[in-house]
């Protein structure tokens, strides 16, 4: 399995349910939306598209971890906490225990530190509190291009 | 059609929706990501609102008519009208459903119907400010922001 991180190749991987997986050229980073909030889908997909990133948006942890064990791989992968099928605590243990790198960093509400707690223990390598901002994705950014 | 005087009306307007904290700082942040490559950003997010919205205050609505209220279920659908009200700046309707949660977790029946009721008439008010805003806008063409 590839674990590549920036592969910059324009293949095209056709994905179990049809969905296209494009590793473009032109952007640096692949990048992973997984909420199970339409409006938060969108908002966080355009604070990316500004970044000159364009992201695959999935609604719950479970077609996350599908994504990946089909072969998809990702630099960033944004991950909601609280989502129906398989929560992101749940989705980032199995991610990290499948071998994933990406960059895994958590969105959460205005919770208690003890789920924030249990969310990184999972496997992040940061949380934010939803929404995030152009701030915070300057930040997340800095920390891929470190990383990679 | 006076430009300059709708244009003012805007953003009289707009200020009142913060000023009595319909709107917060969220909001901004939503039209500073709206530009000439997506003019239509803001009224998509908040049309997608909308829909997501009436879509949770039904299965809110639903939940809480049953002989035995699953409160996990209805604590998850506030959860996430929670979540996208604030991520648009609905500061109002976002309080409303902090209060919300906790009757959730008391399991408390009355005061999550007296809060389902708060909740439809902060989403009602803040909702017909939006659409109002959007009017004032087209009335007056692609004003900057």
């Amino acid at each position: 399995m590839v674990l590549g991180k920036g592969a910059s190749s324009s293949l095209s991987r056709k994905m179990v349910d049809g969905a296209e997986d494009m590793v473009s050229n032109c952007n640096d980073f692949t990048v992973l939306v997984v909420d199970d909030d339409p409006v938060i889908r969108k908002l966080h997909d355009m604070h990316l598209k500004k970044f000159g990133l364009s992201a695959q948006v999935v609604e719950n942890g479970k077609t996350a971890v599908d994504l990946c064990h089909f072969g998809a791989t990702f630099n960033l992968i944004l991950m909601d906490k609280e989502m129906p099928i398989m929560d992101g605590v749940e989705a980032t243990k199995e991610l990290r225990a499948m071998g994933v790198n990406s960059l895994i960093v958590g969105v959460t509400s205005r919770d208690s530190q003890y789920e924030t707690q249990a969310f990184m223990e999972a496997g992040l390598d940061f949380c934010f509190e939803k929404p995030l901002t152009a701030d915070k994705i300057s930040f997340i950014l800095q920390e891929l291009n470190k990383k990679n | 059609m006076d430009v300059v005087k709708l244009q003012k009306q805007l953003v009289d307007y707009r200020a009142s929706l913060y000023h009595e904290a319909f709107l917060d700082e969220q909001f901004t942040q939503l039209q500073e990501l709206q530009d000439e490559n997506n003019p239509d950003f803001v009224v998509e997010v908040v049309s997608l609102f909308f829909e997501d919205s009436e879509r949770l205050l039904n299965e809110l609505a639903k939940a809480l008519e049953q002989q035995s209220i699953d409160f996990k279920r209805v604590d998850a659908h506030v959860h996430q009208l929670k979540g996208s009200s604030s991520s648009i700046g609905a500061q109002r309707v976002q309080k409303v459903c902090i209060t919300f949660r906790n009757y959730c977790e008391e399991q408390n029946v009355e005061g999550c119907l007296k809060c389902l009721q708060q909740v439809k008439h902060e989403y009602s008010l803040v909702k017909t400010k939006l659409e109002t805003m959007f009017k004032i806008l087209a009335a007056g063409g692609s004003i900057p922001m």
